[in-house]
């Protein structure tokens, strides 16, 4: 006898005035289950899910929850049928606590109206329990940290009794370990009879923690395979439409002239006794990309902040071309031919409520080429931006448009196309690809290996470490605030750089 | 020490419960429209409306041939149903339309000084005060109302200034200790987070904004039934922008408001106190106090007040498709 799905979309179509966002898409999910779903921004994923979780009315297609057809006319009718979903904007009220956020909406109560908190906790710490989801029942939402948040979250939706579980990219804000916990609870949700949909566009991810996989591709469903007979390069064709080169390819480096030189760099935390970059040398050379790895926290922060002029090291050099910049301010440092790609877009790299066009001249805003005296030079700011946009493929009606309107890819390629067009001497580009999608990231690392091949030094800091890998000529391995090993990008494996990123140097060598 | 003793006196006490009454609860009303995110300016505006209502309504009683007591009472009710009616004007305004919150509620109390003053000719036949019309007596509880020094303090007073005592615990059962206040707080906070679980957050905030015109709307009938028996033009003169200092300055807590209310208060039966004392300054000075005080409390004591996350924003925050 087959199974019956638990949920089962058929047919799903979604028209939007301009786009039509789902085209006749089936998706089941079955007990037991992590499904992935996988697809670019703008494949229709987020479409398909509001459309599950009743935020959003399908214009043909029906929805079937345990072989049932149903209809969604809110989230409220979606919450009824078991459907619960985890945002990937967190959707918790920051003041409340814990327990008031899980049971909000849906709260127990005493006789005369009132708020029965007692229970509210005691059924919560049994959900928490049963499924290992450890929080802070009497915590306020706010203090506590992004991780326990998620948890939050997943609680409830459990709280509700969801009978399938929506995680909509739910790694892009964890750190590795926390990543790890919420594989062992999906894991465990699933086998406890609650299966989970995961939606990302990390291809990585969905491997070794699904069980099947449907990939999505401008509002169709591609396929769906099993994760055993799934590999990364078939994943990817089957979400962009062709083969992408994963390996990039890249001619060896040729370096030149030496231009970034940093000489016994150290940073002291200013609140705690604590050295945070402790003494580290070294150089970038033109026509080389040196990449620098290790897990998020362990210095990185504190050499681009020093390096961007952010932040004064408490000793130490930094050297362009042999002058010392080390107290130079960062307008200084954009004019002798520094460009940076920050690692959070939203915070460093743009001003979310500017159009394309003027986040695209920041820092050269008040050169003689975008402004008089007076006003600024309109016609050449549109042009200019009008001409990046098209070179770096950022997906906009026009320039006008603001970068808030834009897709986390599309925000970075403003970033990177402002920072990649300037006369560029050394590139620091920081995560370059945090956030975004398979096509946008090979667009990406293809233009850092052009930069480097067109003579500048380009050092690239990340904690993925498959890009550092790809990218780099020499690799540099930062460890609690030390390079703790140094190896030509040919000659690095998997394992050696893992090993030092895990601090195992004796163990290496 | 003659003046000290007047100002301290059992009667400056009772005055400043008076006083107190339409600022607390107007405040109680601001209370539950800021919570849930709408900022209401348009207390003021409602307040007075509530006013000249209930003396209208008082006066068609008595012409209809009520009891006095039952003119009075009839004016209150209409004031309270008037406030609410103001109220969802602006509610409207501000949640279904989106419009700008400060917007509708300055419009709101252009609108409500003028047709009062229109209407006071119209119907009246006056500029200025209105006729007397029945108002409501003062109503001692039994023995309460004996007690020495407690007794004229707190339990020989209008009917008004009982439910404002009652009003205060009530709001603040509300707020904190059913699940209509958890989603009122959500509502002003961080909307999508109730929208997401199945709840309404046009209703939530409808109902908030609703409570506090029937809360400030029972407030302008104290003024014009409680503390006199007449309508007089623009009387509010600044209660409500008074309430609403007293809801930040009580950091959106019905029993802070209150307290901020109360030290309002208290400046204002000094302020009477002196003049009745027949100090030799200006009234004009001593009638400035209560604003003084609501200046100062705002500007240097306040530590660090936390408005509601998302006040003043309207949801969803892009505008539907």
């Amino acid at each position: 006898m087959p199974v019956t799905p638990v949920v089962e979309m058929r047919g799903i179509t979604k028209v939007f005035p301009l786009v039509v966002a789902n085209d006749q898409v089936d998706l089941e999910v079955y007990p037991g289950e992590i499904l992935g779903l996988l697809g670019e921004n703008g494949a229709g994923k987020s479409v398909l899910m509001s459309i599950l979780y009743g935020l959003l009315q399908p214009t043909s297609g029906e929805i079937r929850i345990d072989g049932k057809a149903v209809e969604f006319d809110s989230a409220h009718d979606a919450i009824a049928q078991g459907i619960g979903m985890v945002h990937q904007h967190f959707m918790l009220v920051p003041p409340l606590t814990v327990v008031e956020n899980i049971v909000l909406g849906a709260e127990p109560q005493r006789s005369g109206g009132r708020l029965d908190m007692e229970t509210a906790a005691r059924q919560v710490a049994e959900l928490s329990q049963k499924h290992g989801l450890e929080v802070d029942l009497q915590a306020k939402v706010e203090d506590i940290p992004v991780g326990m948040a998620q948890r939050v979250e997943i609680l409830k939706a459990i709280y509700r009794r969801a009978r399938v579980l929506v995680l909509d990219e739910p790694t892009a804000v964890l750190t590795p370990q926390e990543v790890e916990g919420l594989y062992s609870i999906m894991r465990s949700l699933a086998d406890a009879g609650v299966p989970v949909i995961f939606i990302t566009h990390k291809l990585h991810e969905l491997i070794g923690v699904c069980d099947r996989i449907t990939v999505m591709r401008r509002g169709k469903v591609i396929g769906s395979v099993d994760t055993a007979d799934a590999t990364p390069p078939l994943l990817a064709e089957m979400m962009v439409g062709r083969e992408v080169i994963l390996q990039i390819d890249k001619s060896p480096a040729e370096p030149t002239d030496t231009v970034l030189t940093v000489d016994s760099l150290t940073i002291d935390a200013a609140d705690r006794d604590l050295t945070l970059l402790d003494g580290i040398s070294f150089e970038v050379k033109a026509g080389e990309i040196v990449g620098v790895a290790g897990i998020a926290g362990n210095g990185q922060d504190e050499l681009l902040d020093a390096l961007s002029g952010l932040r004064s090291p408490t000793s130490g050099t930094i050297s362009l071309r042999g002058t010392d910049i080390t107290a130079t301010d960062r307008r200084q440092r954009i004019r002798s031919g520094i460009s940076m790609i920050p690692q959070d877009r939203q915070r460093e790299g743009l001003i979310l409520s500017f159009t394309i066009a003027d986040n695209i001249v920041l820092g050269e805003h008040r050169t003689t080429r975008f402004s008089s005296r007076l006003k600024r030079k309109f016609e050449a700011i549109s042009a200019y931006a009008r001409k990046l946009m098209e070179a770096f493929d950022v997906r906009a009606n026009d320039e006008t448009v603001l970068v808030s309107n834009l897709s986390g890819g599309n925000q970075q390629k403003v970033v990177v196309a402002r920072e990649m067009s300037r006369d560029t001497k050394l590139l620091i580009a920081a995560q370059p690809t945090r956030g975004v999608d398979v096509g946008a990231i090979e667009f990406i690392h293809r233009n850092i290996v052009d930069m480097r091949d067109q003579g500048a030094a380009v050092l690239l800091v990340s904690t993925e470490l498959d890009e550092v890998m790809q990218l780099s000529d020499r690799i540099l391995v930062l460890f609690r605030g030390r390079i703790i090993g140094e190896v030509a990008g040919a000659d690095a494996s998997l394992e050696t750089v893992g090993l030092w990123m895990a601090g195992h140097r004796e163990v290496a060598t | 020490m003659e003046l000290l003793g007047a100002i301290l006196s059992t009667a400056t006490i009772a005055a400043m419960i008076r006083s107190a009454t339409p600022l607390t609860l107007a405040a109680m009303g601001g209370i539950f429209s800021e919570r849930g995110g709408v900022i209401n300016i348009a207390l003021e505006g409602i307040m007075l409306t509530g006013a000249f209502t209930a003396v209208l309504f008082s006066t068609i009683g008595a012409s209809i041939g009520l009891p006095a007591g039952a003119s009075a009472m009839l004016g209150v009710a209409a004031a309270v149903i008037f406030g609410l009616a103001i109220a969802l004007i602006h509610a409207y305004f501000s949640i279904t339309l989106r419009v700008n919150q400060l917007v509708s509620g300055v419009a709101i109390n252009m609108l409500a000084f003028g047709i009062t003053g229109l209407l006071l000719q119209l119907i009246f036949n006056v500029t200025g005060n209105s006729p007397a019309a029945p108002d409501m007596k003062p109503m001692p509880i039994p023995f309460l109302a004996d007690i020495p020094v407690l007794g004229p303090i707190l339990f020989q007073h209008q009917p008004i200034v009982y439910v404002m005592f009652l009003a205060v615990p009530f709001s603040a059962f509300l707020i904190k200790s059913t699940p209509y206040g958890l989603r009122l707080r959500a509502a002003g906070d961080k909307p999508a987070a109730i929208d997401t679980v199945g709840v309404d957050v046009h209703r939530i905030r409808y109902i908030g904004v609703g409570l506090s015109g029937v809360f400030a709307g029972l407030a302008g009938a104290y003024l014009s039934l409680g503390q006199l028996n007449f309508f007089s033009e623009g009387m509010t003169s600044g209660r409500g922008f008074i309430a609403l200092a007293a809801v930040i300055f009580g950091n959106w807590r019905p029993w802070q408001a209150f307290g901020a209310a109360l030290l309002f208060g208290f400046s204002d039966a000094v302020q009477i106190a002196l003049q009745n004392a027949g100090m030799s300054v200006p009234s004009d000075f001593l009638l400035m106090a209560p604003y003084v005080v609501t200046l100062i409390a705002l500007a240097g004591f306040i530590k660090k007040a936390v408005p509601p996350a998302a006040i003043g924003q309207p949801y969803p925050a892009e505008e539907p498709i």
